[in-house]
Formats: structure tokens, C-alpha cells, sequence
């Protein structure tokens, strides 16, 4: 089982190796977007510093629903999809190992690029340090989510918008808890409460999208 | 649950002919009811001592709140039945469900605002509650829009079911997460929904509403399932001899 | 997926089906794969129905049927992959999408290749072998892409091959089977030159020798070097 898990996962990295700056476009895109707020609302420090933390997760959460269209999609296109649906594990297990892959190739680099961009608006080193560990627990969630998504949009036309319609409205509590755990550090309060939301948050959602991704996967390969 | 029974209209040719009948009285309840609920709002209900007369909007905007939310559950609950059951008829109705719930969440949201307007001066607020029914309204577009991309209905049906039984999971999270991030912020912002003590003359008028909203979202949303499994079955017997009767 | 496995079936003596790489002489016989009244949907139209068909241990039946027909539907079908409109698709007497047996036991090669355009060959195939759980070591791989004749191109990423190559690639799987199972194979003579066609017919030749069974659809009648076929025209159950 955890072989089908390993051979899964090293698949993807392997695959996002050989096509590193596609890889990576999510976090340029990540700190693209960013840059456009302090030009849109003006560079203002304080008003800057106000907005940063909503800022970065609304970016965070857009670069990351960017990149999860693909998930699925070139495999399905290409019949691997099926082998693994084929082969006897688990699909839930290959929906984990894709989350796993995804989060790993896009997640992970954008919560290293937080810090920086956290400069750029003027983040203090409290609140940025809890912007990553915030965003360290989030964008777990949001590979798991994007790739439910991914899995029930397979194949459609307009997947990649749909996607982002789906899943956005499904990612509100994680980005109220993790854009509020640095509002908390910034008024001087302890962020405990909201890390902990976060946690459960990311437990429930690693029990209940692998499953529901496992079903969409196989609904749309009928 | 006498099985036998429920399942008799599972069949969508029955279910047809249920809505024939069933229609013209739910049509006829639910215009009553939103009469005398109206009549006893409007001209009743006394004047609320701090809101004047312009708190009478709740009169709609509670119930289109209200069904909006029993309408997402409904849809769901009739989701999952027509996917592990594999019943037609219960997926064509999660179907027919989304739009009106939709329209009622769009209400509730129009109504909310224009309540919001004389009273806190702005039109919308970003409260727990208004904040929530936005986030319904995205969970129903996005139901919406899946089935609607999907070409193949069995497909359609069955992803849409799986969409509708997460959202219907994340509801209460959600709910839960946007009265934390409004407790949070509370002094940027005042809650738009306290209504007036109720007395029970306002109480009456919101009940009475709140049926005949739901008696016309029967009606509606039989309608609209109707045309479903005529347009799902078209080649079907009965499809030909019940527009072969409608023509006569 | 080592351990040996047993098979159960609807009669009640146990069967026993072992399932390691070293190959093993044993009495033991395939299941049957039993198509049982079985229709096919696409988008509204019925492609078929009422059609019944049986795969017996040590059988190759050739699907036939013109374009559109619903061949690729059905092997679909027998693979588990799709859910019929009506009628049932079983393995042993169950149902193949609940038999947890059926996995190990089956082979199934579509018109795609599942082959990735930035892997090479040998890691395409070394990750298919994985997923499926037959041998993965280097050794073997080697030895089952020479048999396809694409030991030169292991190294070489899929996009550079051409169709019939990555056919050939494709194919490599086959070549790292040793115990019966059923091979479900689409057109798996597309795209193959005269050679190529000899690799898949000698892998056929053995594997039925061994006991498995195979379901292949091919638009060409499989010719002289093919092992002997049941043939199975999909034509007559098209709705009229």
C-alpha cells in the first residue's frame, strides 16, 4: 500500500523536476499578484501592514488553484489515470499521494516565499512568523481541496475556472483562521485559538477530500 | 418508512402525474398564504419602537433566509438518495432544487440589504449571517455550474452529489469560522440582523410567509423536475401518451 | 502483492491462485470473466445490449464489431472501469467492480499507452510495474523491454519515440507477466510494424500456454502468427 503511495508521489516530483519552471510558475505568479496591492490601495506602511496577512493567503490561495488543474488532468488525458485506478489500491491512496505531490511541488515553495513577500508589505517579524507557521498548516488544506476539485471538474471545458469557483467558497474558514491568527499576533493577543482551528481544520479535511476525491475520480472515469 | 409507497414515484411517469395533481394546490396555498402573511405584515403588525417601519422587510428576508438553507440541505439529502440509490427521479429533483434555492438565497442577500440601508446607512454589512448567506450563494453557483458543465447526466448527477455532500458537511464549518472572523471584527462592524422583539402578530406574518415560501418552492421545483424527466425520457412511452393528452 | 492469494468463488471449494514473481507449476485454473446480458449507454444512446460473453482460463477471444460499435466500452466494462447500463460483469461469479481478487488478476492495456512524455522508457515502465505490483527491478525491466525490442530507447524520454514505440513501450508490460491473468488488450496491434506484431503474438502464444486468458479488440483480423481466437461480432447487438 504504502509502496503504491511512494511510487505515486515520487512519480510527481520526478515529473515536476523535468519540468521545473513550470513547477514554479504558481509562486512567480504568487508574488506577482502580491506586488499588485501595494500599487492598486497605495504604499502606505500602515495600510500595507493592515492588509498583508489577507493579502498573502488570498494570493496563496489563488496560486494554488491555479496549479491543482493539472492534477489529474494530464493523466487522465494520457490513460494513466486509469492505470492507477486499475491497480487495485486504494483510490483514496492516490488521491493522498497526489495531494501529497502537490503540496510538496506548489504548497511548500509558497509558504518559503512568504517571508519575502511579507517584506515587501511590512510585516513584522511576529506577525510574519506566524504568517508562515499559518500558512505552513493552510496550504495543506488548500492541495487537498484543489484536489477535489480537480478530480469533479475532470476533463471539462472551463475546468480551471470551475475549479476556482468550487473550491474558493470551501477555503473560507481556513483563510478566516490563518489571515485572523496574524491579526491576533498583531494586536498582541495569542493565536493558540486559531492555530488550533487550523489543525482540526486540516485533519478534517485530510479525512473527509482523499475520499470524496477517490469517488469524483472514479465517477468521471465511468 | 413504508418503502413501497415512497418509491412508487420514483418512477418519473408517476411522478409526473403527482405533479399534475399536486401543483394547482400548492400554487393556490402558497398565494394565500403569502396574501395573509403580507395583509397581516404590512397592516397588522404593529411599528417597531427603533426601527420604524422599515424593519417590515424581515417579513421576507427571514423566510428566504430559512428556505434558503433547508432548500441547500434538501438538495443534497436528494442528491446522496439518487446517487446510492441510483433512483432517476431523486437526482433530476437535487436538479430542480438548485435554482430556487439559489433565488431564495439571492433574496434573502436583496432583502438583507435593503433592510441594512435605513437602518445602518450603508447596503450591505459584513456581518456573520449576511456573510454566511453570500457564501451559500456561491455553494449553490458552484453546484450549478458543475451539473451544468458535465454532458453526460449520469456523470453530472453523480459528481454533483458528491459537491453537494461536502458543501452540505462544510456548511456548519463555514457558518461556524465567518461568527468567529465577525465576533473578531466587531467593532468595525454592527449586526444587521437583530430583529425586533417579536411580537405576536410579526411572528404570525414571518410563519405564514415562511410556508407559503415553501409551498411555492414545492410547486416550482416539482415543475421544474417535471420538465427534467420529461426532457431526460423524451423517448419514453409515457412522455408520447401524456403530451399526446395535453395536446387534446 | 507477493504473498500467495486465494481466490474465492461461488462454488464453495477454495481455489488457489499464487501469485509470486517465481513462476510456479500449479493445477490451478483462471477464473472466468462472464458478461451477463450486459448493455452500454454513451451520452443517450444504447451501444448495446443483451450481449453475453464468457472468457474462459486458457481462451482469447477476438472483439470485433464496426467503428462505434461500443468494442472499447466493453472491454471498459470487463475491466471494472466502467458501470454497465444494465446486465453485470463478473469474475469467479462476482461482480468485477466489488472483487478485490479480480486486481492482481488483470491486465488492462487501452489505446493510450500511459506512458508520460518526460519519463524515460525504463522509468515509465519501472513505475507501471510498481503500481501494479509486478516485478520492478532493474533486471527484469531490462529483459522485458528487450523483448519488445526497446532495450536501446530505455533511456530515452517517451515524447522522442515515435506511435509505434511507444506502442512497444506500452506493450512492455506484458513481457513482465509470468503468472496467468486476464489481458484485456485494445488494439494492441496498432501502430506496430511486421516484428512488432510477431513480439505481441509470441507473448500472446505463451501467456495462453500458461493458462491466462486474453480479450482483445484488433480492426485487422488477427493474422497467421496469432494464436487461435474466438471471434465475437459486437454488430448484431447495436440497438436497430
Amino acid at each position: 500500500m504504502s509502496a503504491a503511495f511512494a511510487a505515486v508521489y515520487t512519480r510527481e516530483l520526478r515529473l515536476a523536476l523535468r519540468r521545473r519552471v513550470e513547477a514554479l510558475l504558481p509562486v512567480v505568479f504568487f508574488v506577482v499578484a502580491v506586488s499588485l496591492f501595494p500599487v492598486g490601495v497605495g504604499p502606505e506602511p500602515q495600510t500595507l501592514r493592515v492588509i498583508a496577512a489577507g493579502v498573502v493567503w488570498v494570493c496563496a490561495l489563488l496560486a494554488s488553484m491555479l496549479s491543482v488543474a493539472n492534477l489529474y488532468a494530464l493523466d487522465h488525458a494520457d490513460g494513466s489515470l486509469e492505470q492507477m485506478l486499475l491497480s487495485g489500491h486504494p483510490p483514496t491512496l492516490i488521491a493522498s499521494a497526489k495531494a501529497a505531490a502537490h503540496w510538496t511541488i506548489t504548497g511548500a515553495p509558497l509558504v518559503l516565499a512568504a517571508p519575502l513577500i511579507g517584506l515587501l508589505l511590512d510585516m513584522s517579524p511576529a506577525a510574519l512568523a506566524t504568517l508562515v507557521a499559518a500558512l505552513l498548516l493552510g496550504t495543506p488544506i488548500l492541495s487537498l481541496l484543489g484536489g477535489m476539485g480537480a478530480a469533479l471538474t475532470l476533463g471539462l471545458r472551463s475546468a480551471g475556472v470551475l475549479l476556482i469557483l468550487l473550491i474558493l467558497p470551501l477555503s473560507i474558514p481556513a483563510l478566516i483562521f490563518g489571515s485572523g491568527a496574524v491579526g491576533a499576533v498583531d494586536s498582541g493577543i495569542s493565536a493558540s485559538g486559531h492555530f488550533s482551528l487550523l489543525g482540526a481544520l486540516l485533519i478534517l479535511t485530510a479525512l473527509i477530500a482523499p475520499p470524496a476525491t477517490a469517488m469524483a475520480l472514479r465517477i468521471a472515469l465511468e | 418508512m413504508n418503502s413501497l409507497r415512497w418509491s412508487t414515484f420514483a418512477a418519473p411517469s408517476r411522478f409526473y402525474a403527482l405533479v399534475n395533481a399536486l401543483n394547482p394546490w400548492l400554487w393556490a396555498v402558497a398565494i394565500g398564504l403569502a396574501l395573509a402573511a403580507l395583509y397581516i405584515g404590512f397592516f397588522v403588525a404593529p411599528v417597531d419602537a427603533t426601527q420604524g417601519n422599515s424593519y417590515r422587510i424581515i417579513f421576507i428576508h427571514v423566510p428566504a433566509a430559512w428556505l434558503s438553507m433547508v432548500l441547500y440541505l434538501a438538495m443534497a439529502f436528494w442528491a446522496a438518495i439518487g446517487w446510492m440509490l441510483n433512483a432517476r427521479m431523486a437526482s433530476m429533483l437535487a436538479r430542480a432544487i438548485a435554482p430556487t434555492g439559489a433565488m431564495f438565497t439571492f433574496v434573502a442577500l436583496w432583502t438583507g440589504s435593503f433592510w441594512g440601508k435605513p437602518t445602518w446607512g450603508t447596503w450591505w454589512v459584513w456581518d456573520a449571517r449576511l456573510t454566511s448567506e453570500l457564501i451559500l450563494l456561491f455553494l449553490y453557483l458552484g453546484y450549478i455550474a458543475l451539473v451544468s458543465s458535465i454532458d453526460d447526466v449520469v456523470r453530472g448527477d453523480k459528481s454533483g452529489a458528491v459537491l453537494a455532500i461536502v458543501g452540505a458537511v462544510n456548511v456548519p464549518i463555514i457558518y461556524f469560522s465567518v461568527v468567529w472572523w465577525n465576533t473578531l471584527h466587531q467593532g468595525a462592524t454592527i449586526s444587521a440582523t437583530a430583529a425586533p422583539k417579536m411580537a405576536q402578530t410579526m411572528l404570525l406574518a414571518m410563519l405564514l410567509m415562511t410556508l407559503s415560501f415553501w409551498a411555492y418552492a414545492f410547486a416550482v421545483v416539482f415543475t421544474r423536475a417535471q420538465a427534467l424527466a420529461v426532457e431526460r425520457e423524451r423517448h419514453a412511452e409515457w412522455v408520447r401518451s401524456a403530451a399526446g393528452k395535453e395536446l387534446q | 502483492m507477493t504473498a500467495a492469494r486465494a481466490v474465492p468463488s461461488a462454488e464453495s471449494s477454495a481455489r488457489r491462485v499464487s501469485y509470486n514473481p517465481a513462476p510456479v507449476a500449479s493445477d490451478a485454473t483462471l477464473d472466468t470473466l462472464a458478461c451477463t446480458d450486459l448493455a452500454c449507454r454513451r451520452g443517450n444512446r444504447l451501444l448495446f445490449s443483451a450481449v453475453n460473453l464468457e472468457v474462459r482460463a486458457g481462451q482469447a477471444v477476438w472483439l470485433r464489431g464496426r467503428n462505434g460499435r461500443g468494442k472499447t466500452s466493453l472491454l471498459r466494462l470487463a475491466a471494472g472501469l466502467a458501470v454497465p447500463e444494465a446486465g453485470q460483469v463478473s469474475w469467479g461469479g462476482v461482480d468485477v467492480r466489488r472483487a478485490s481478487v479480480y486486481a492482481p488478476l488483470r491486465v488492462y492495456i487501452g489505446h493510450a499507452n500511459a506512458l508520460k512524455d518526460d519519463l524515460t522508457v525504463f522509468e515509465s515502465l519501472q513505475f507501471l510495474a510498481r503500481l501494479h505490483g509486478r516485478a520492478h527491478d532493474p533486471a527484469s525491466l531490462n529483459a522485458a523491454l528487450e523483448r519488445v525490442a526497446m532495450a536501446s530507447r530505455r533511456d530515452a524520454p517517451v515524447r522522442t519515440l515515435s506511435q509505434g514505440q511507444r506502442r512497444r513501450a506500452a506493450l512492455a508490460r506484458l513481457a513482465l507477466e509470468r503468472q496467468p491473468a486476464l489481458w484485456i488488450l485494445d488494439e494492441p496491434y496498432d501502430a506496430l510494424d511486421v516484428d512488432g506484431i510477431d513480439v505481441v503474438n509470441r507473448l500472446l502464444h505463451e501467456h495462453l500456454a500458461r493458462g491466462g486468458s486474453v480479450l482483445l479488440t484488433s480492426h485487422l483480423p488477427p493474422g497467421a502468427g496469432a494464436p487461435d481466437m474466438a471471434e465475437f461480432d459486437l454488430d448484431p447487438f447495436a440497438p436497430r
